[in-house]
C-alpha cells in the first residue's frame, strides 16, 4: 500500500524579553541554578503574576508577519497539573482566544514554494527544569527557566514529508529571528519543536491516528525523528497493528522514538481563566504602531530582489533566508549595481565558505564593501572568473581590498589586443595538428588552442578575447 | 488603655501620655493572660514586638512619627510578613517563615504600626466558624462556648477581647463581616481591588479582599487609609487616586436612602437578629434616613454560585503546596506521586480537602460548563441585582448572618448547614461590592449581632459615615465582653 504522511508542528518559541512573562526577574540563560527565580517563580504563598507587555508586542509582530488575525481580547488560563518543575501546580497559558489566529507561512521545498497554514499562536510561561542526573536517587529542580515567555506556534497538519516539516521549522526559525523576537538558539532551548505525525493510505480523507513527538531541539533530530516515526507507523499498520494516540520522545542515541504516555494517561488540565490576571486588551492603535515598526518581511523583500536586481526567484528565496544575508546581499547589489553577480557570489562562494567554517553571515570575514570591490572588477573585465576566485581566497584571509590584492599579486586580466594576438600566433605555430583538426570542422580543437594561450598568459588573458582572436586568425 | 480606640491611642502617643513600648507591653500582657482561653493567636513574639515598639518610640523622638506610629496591631496569619511564621492556619505552612511581606504589611510597617502577633484563622480562610484551624478553634470572647465566626475569627476575637485595638482580616465570602458581627466589633471589606492581594495567601482570587477589624467605624477608616492603595504587583489592584476614608465622617444622614432587601428578612432569619436590625434601621430613620424597599432576587443562588467558584479557584491556588519548595513534606514516600499524596493528605485539614475536591470536580472536563460557567453567569445576575438596587438607594442594610454566633461543634458535622449561614454575605463578594458589619445589639443569649451595610462600588467613605453616625448615637460598639 502507498501511504501518505501528515505532519503538523507545534513550536515553542522563546521570546527574547529581558524579563520573565509574569515578573521582573531576568531571563538571561546560563546562570547558577535557581538564582534567577524570584518569589513569583518559586510560587511562594501570596505572590501574583503581572503581565510583561513586551511579550504581547512580540506576539503581535509574529501575527502581523504571518498575516494572522490578532485577537484584541486576550484571556490567560490556568493549565493545571502537578510536576516539581511547575511550582504553582499550573501553567499560565492561553486556551480560548489566543493572541494570534490563522495566517500562512511560505516554505521552500527543493525549488518549490508551498504555503503552510497556521492554526494559532498563544502566549504562555515556560516551566523550570528537572535534573535527573547528578543526584543519585533524587531529582534536582532548577527554576531559572520558569516563567520565561513562550509563544507556542501551532500549524495546521499541512506538511506531507519530513523535508516539508524541516522546511517549515526552518522558515519559522528564520522568521522569528528576522523579526527580532527570538534568539533562535536551539541548543539552549529557545526554539523547540513538537511534531504530530500520522500516516494514511493515499486517497483516504480522514487522518490517521497521530502520535506526538515531543521536544525536538535541532532540525536534524526533527527530520530523523519524523522519518523513524513514519516508518514505525507504516510497519505497525502493515503488520496488522494499530497506532494508538500517544506522546513519544525521540532518543538521538538510538535514533528511535519511544512511548512517553498513552492517551489514557492524558491529563485533565482543568483549564479555566486565571483570576489573577485581567484580560489583556489590544487597541487598534497598538497594532497599527507595531505594523509601522515592522521590518520589511522576507516575502516582500524577495519580490523586490527579483524586481530590482533581476535575480531568480530561487536565488531571492535563498537570499532572504535570513535578515542578515538579505541585508548583506542588498548592500553588495546596490553598491556594485550587479544584482545577479552579487546573488551568485553570496549564494555561492560566500555561503559555501561560511558553511565550511561554521560561521554566520554576521561573522563573514568579507564585509559587503570588499565583496563589492571584487564584483566591480569582475564586471569591468579586470578579472576573469578564475582570477576572481583567487582574489576571493585572498579576501577571505586578509583585510585588503580586491584592488589591493589584484595590484599586489599582479592578477589583472590581459585585454591588450596586440599582446593576445602575439600569443595566439605562437600557439597556432606550435600546434599545426590542432589547427588542421579545427579547420576540418572539429570545434573542440579550438579549446586546446585557447588553453595554450591561457597557459602562456598565466591565466590572465581575457578568455573571450582569446576565442575571438583565434577564430579570426583561423578563418 | 484597654478599651481605647486606635484614634485615642494615636492621640495619647502624640501627646506623649504613653509610649509605644508601654502600649505594646500592655497588650502583650493581656494576650499572655487571656489568649490561653481564646486561642486567638497563632504567633506572638514579645522580643520582636518590643523592639519594633522601641523603634517607633525612637522615630517619634526623632520627629518622624506619623499618625499611627507606635500603635499596636495584629495581622491575620494570611498576610505574609517577613521573618514571621505565616501559617494561614494550616499544618502545611506550620514551618513557613515568610521571606517577604505582603503589600498590606508593608503599608502598615511604613505607617509605623507595631505588630503584636499573628491572628488565628480558619485554614486557608475556609470556614465560617474558625473551627478549621490547625491550631485549634478560636473562642468567642462573649461566650467561650460560641464560635467567633470565620475565617477571620482570631482577628475579630482579639479586637473584641481588647487584645489589640485593630487587626487586619480578609473577606472572601463574609470572613471579615461575619466574625465582626459575632464578636461585636466593626469590620469593613472594601470594593474588590481596593486593597492589594499581593502577599495575601490566595483562597479564591476573584473574591478575596483584605480589610480592617476595629472597635469603631472611624478606626476602620483610619486603617483603610493605611491598607488601601494601588499596587502594581497585583493585576487586579485598581489604579485610582488615594482617598481619605475619613473624609465623609460627620456628614448628617438626612436624605440618605437606605435599601432593605426583602430577601434578607425572609424565612430563616432569627427573630432576635431581625429585631436588632429593625432597631438599627429605626435609629437611622430617626437621623433622617429614608427607607426603601428593594429586592435582590438572586440572593439564594449566591450560595451554590459561591460554593462552585470559590472551591474552583481554591483547588488550583492550593496546588503550589506540594512539599517541593517549602512547607510541610511527608517524612516517608516511595516516589513523586506518593510524596505529593502523603504531603497533601497530611498537610491539609478536612474542609480544605473538601473544597479542593469540589473545585477539581467542577473544573473537570465535561463539567466545566455545567458548574463553573453557570456559576459565573449567576455571578453576573447577582451583580445586576445590586446595580438595579443602587438606582433606588445609597446603601443597603440587613443582617450579616441569620443568627448570632452558634456553639462550637454545633454545625461542624454538617458543612451544608454551615454554608447556608453565609447567605447574606456571599453575594457582596460575588459582585465585588464593599460591605461592613457594625455592632447593633445582642440576641437573647447575650451574643452580639451586627448590622450589615452594603455600599455601591467605592462607597466605603459613605458607608463608614453611616456606621459612624450610628455609633455616635449608640454604644453597642463600646461594650466589651467580661473576661
Amino acid at each position: 500500500m502507498k501511504w501518505e504522511v501528515v505532519i503538523g508542528l507545534e513550536v515553542h518559541v522563546q521570546l527574547n524579553t529581558a524579563t520573565k512573562i509574569f515578573s521582573g526577574t531576568s531571563t538571561a540563560f546560563g546562570a547558577e541554578p535557581n538564582t534567577q527565580a524570584s518569589a513569583v517563580e518559586l510560587a511562594f504563598p501570596g505572590v501574583l503574576p503581572v503581565m510583561n507587555k513586551a511579550v504581547v508586542e512580540k506576539a503581535i509582530r509574529l501575527g502581523l508577519a504571518l498575516g494572522s488575525k490578532i485577537n484584541q481580547k486576550n484571556v490567560f488560563a490556568r493549565k493545571n497539573y502537578f510536576y516539581p518543575d511547575l511550582p504553582k501546580g499550573y501553567q499560565i497559558s492561553q486556551m480560548e482566544l489566543p493572541i494570534v489566529e490563522g495566517g500562512v507561512l511560505p516554505i521552500l521545498v527543493g525549488e518549490e514554494e508551498k504555503l503552510v497554514k497556521l492554526t494559532r499562536a498563544h502566549m504562555e510561561e515556560d516551566a523550570g527544569k528537572s535534573l535527573h542526573e547528578d543526584f543519585s536517587g533524587m531529582t534536582g529542580i532548577d527554576l531559572n527557566r520558569a516563567g520565561t515567555p513562550l509563544l507556542e506556534v501551532v500549524s495546521e497538519p499541512d506538511m506531507r514529508s519530513p523535508e516539508e516539516a524541516v522546511a517549515y521549522a526552518r522558515a519559522l526559525h528564520s522568521l522569528v529571528m528576522w523579526l527580532g523576537i527570538c534568539d533562535g538558539n536551539m541548543q539552549e532551548g529557545s526554539f523547540r519543536v513538537d511534531a504530530n505525525v500520522s500516516v494514511r493510505p493515499f486517497g483516504q480523507q480522514e487522518y490517521g491516528t497521530r502520535r506526538e513527538i515531543k521536544n525536538l531541539n535541532s532540525f536534524r533530530f526533527l527530520e530523523q525523528a519524523i522519518k523513524y516515526e513514519i516508518q514505525w507507523q507504516i510497519d505497525t499498520l502493515e503488520d496488522g497493528g494499530r497506532v494508538e494516540q500517544a506522546t513519544v520522545l525521540f532518543d538521538p542515541d538510538s535514533g528511535e522514538t519511544r512511548m512517553m504516555r498513552s492517551k489514557e494517561d492524558a491529563h485533565d488540565y482543568r483549564y479555566f481563566p486565571d483570576p489573577d490576571l485581567l484580560p489583556v486588551r489590544i487597541a487598534d492603535e497598538q497594532i497599527e504602531r507595531i505594523r509601522s515598526e515592522m521590518p520589511e518581511l522576507p516575502a516582500a523583500m524577495k519580490a523586490r530582489f527579483v524586481e530590482a536586481f533581476g535575480v531568480s526567484s530561487y536565488d531571492a528565496a535563498l537570499l532572504t533566508g535570513s535578515r542578515a544575508t538579505a541585508e548583506y546581499f542588498e548592500a553588495v547589489a546596490q553598491a556594485s549595481g550587479q544584482g545577479k553577480l552579487a546573488a551568485n557570489w553570496v549564494n555561492g562562494e560566500i555561503a559555501a565558505r561560511l558553511n565550511r567554517d561554521g560561521k554566520d553571515i554576521s561573522a563573514c570575514p568579507i564585509a559587503a564593501e570588499r565583496l563589492t570591490g571584487l564584483i566591480q572588477r569582475i564586471a569591468d573585465n579586470t578579472l576573469s572568473s578564475k582570477l576572481a576566485k583567487q582574489v576571493f581566497d585572498a579576501l577571505w584571509d586578509s583585510e585588503l581590498s580586491a584592488d589591493a590584492i589584484i595590484e599586489r599579486d599582479g592578477l589583472k586580466q590581459v585585454s591588450d589586443v596586440g599582446a593576445i594576438e602575439k600569443m595566439v600566433e605562437e600557439a597556432i605555430a606550435a600546434s599545426p595538428k590542432a589547427v588542421e583538426e579545427y579547420r576540418a570542422g572539429k570545434e573542440k580543437a579550438l579549446n586546446a588552442l585557447a588553453g595554450q594561450v591561457m597557459k602562456a598568459s598565466k591565466g590572465k588573458a581575457n578568455p573571450a578575447q582569446v576565442q575571438d582572436i583565434l577564430k579570426q586568425k583561423l578563418a | 488603655m484597654t478599651n481605647a480606640t486606635l484614634k485615642q491611642l494615636s492621640q495619647q502617643l502624640a501627646a506623649g501620655e504613653v509610649s509605644s513600648v508601654e502600649l505594646a507591653t500592655h497588650y502583650l500582657d493581656r494576650i499572655e493572660a487571656l489568649n490561653p482561653q481564646l486561642n486567638a493567636f497563632i504567633t506572638v513574639d514579645r522580643v520582636r514586638t518590643l523592639a519594633d515598639a522601641a523603634a517607633a518610640d525612637a522615630a517619634r523622638v526623632a520627629g518622624q512619627a506619623g499618625l499611627l506610629t507606635g500603635v499596636p496591631m495584629v495581622h491575620k496569619d494570611i498576610f505574609c510578613q517577613q521573618g514571621w511564621k505565616t501559617s494561614c492556619g494550616s499544618k502545611m505552612l506550620d514551618n513557613f517563615i515568610s521571606p517577604y511581606s505582603a503589600h498590606v504589611v508593608e503599608q502598615c510597617n511604613a505607617a509605623g504600626l507595631v505588630t503584636l502577633g499573628r491572628a488565628n484563622m480558619d485554614e486557608f480562610a475556609m470556614g465560617s466558624s474558625n473551627e478549621n484551624s490547625f491550631y485549634g478553634a478560636v473562642k468567642n470572647p462573649w461566650d467561650l462556648n460560641a464560635i467567633p465566626g470565620g475565617s477571620s475569627g482570631g482577628s475579630a476575637a482579639a479586637v473584641a477581647a481588647r487584645l489589640t485595638p485593630v487587626a487586619t482580616a480578609t473577606d472572601t465570602g463574609g470572613s471579615i463581616r461575619q466574625p465582626a458581627s459575632h464578636c461585636g466589633v466593626t469590620g469593613i471589606k472594601p470594593t474588590y481591588g481596593v486593597v492589594s492581594r499581593y502577599g495575601m495567601v490566595a483562597y479564591a482570587s476573584s473574591l478575596d479582599q483584605g480589610g480592617p477589624i476595629a472597635q469603631t467605624a472611624e478606626d476602620c477608616a483610619l486603617m483603610l487609609n493605611v491598607m488601601a492603595g494601588f499596587d502594581e504587583r497585583d493585576s487586579t489592584s485598581l489604579e485610582r487616586a488615594r482617598e481619605d476614608y475619613t473624609r465623609e465622617l460627620n456628614q448628617p444622614l438626612a436624605g440618605l436612602r437606605v435599601g432593605l432587601p426583602r430577601e434578607y428578612f425572609a424565612d430563616g432569619l432569627d427573630a432576635d437578629v431581625a429585631k436588632v436590625i429593625e432597631d438599627a434601621v429605626a435609629e437611622l430613620k430617626k437621623q433622617g434616613a429614608q427607607v426603601v424597599d428593594i429586592s435582590l432576587p438572586n440572593t439564594e443562588l449566591s450560595i451554590p454560585a459561591y460554593y462552585v467558584i470559590a472551591p474552583a479557584e481554591a483547588s488550583t491556588n492550593l496546588s503550589r503546596f506540594d512539599g517541593v519548595r517549602y512547607g510541610h513534606r511527608a517524612a516517608d514516600y516511595k516516589d513523586l506521586v506518593d510524596m505529593y499524596e502523603k504531603t497533601r493528605a497530611e498537610g491539609f485539614g478536612a474542609e480544605v480537602k473538601r473544597r479542593i475536591l469540589v473545585g477539581s470536580y467542577v473544573l473537570s472536563h465535561g463539567y466545566y460548563d455545567a458548574y463553573y460557567l453557570k456559576a459565573q453567569k449567576i455571578r453576573r445576575l447577582i451583580a445586576n441585582d445590586f446595580n438595579a438596587a443602587f438606582e433606588q438607594c445609597d446603601v443597603i442594610l440587613g443582617p450579616v448572618a441569620p443568627t448570632a454566633a452558634f456553639n462550637i461543634g454545633e454545625k461542624s458535622g454538617d458543612p451544608v448547614q454551615m454554608y447556608l449561614s453565609d447567605i447574606y454575605t456571599l453575594s457582596v463578594n460575588l459582585a465585588g461590592l464593599p460591605g461592613m458589619s457594625v455592632p447593633a445589639g445582642f440576641d437573647r443569649r447575650g451574643r452580639p449581632v451586627g448590622l450589615q451595610i452594603i455600599g455601591n462600588y467605592f462607597g466605603e467613605a459613605k458607608m463608614l459615615n453611616v456606621a459612624h453616625q450610628f455609633q455616635l448615637a449608640t454604644d453597642w460598639h463600646t461594650r466589651a465582653p467580661a473576661l
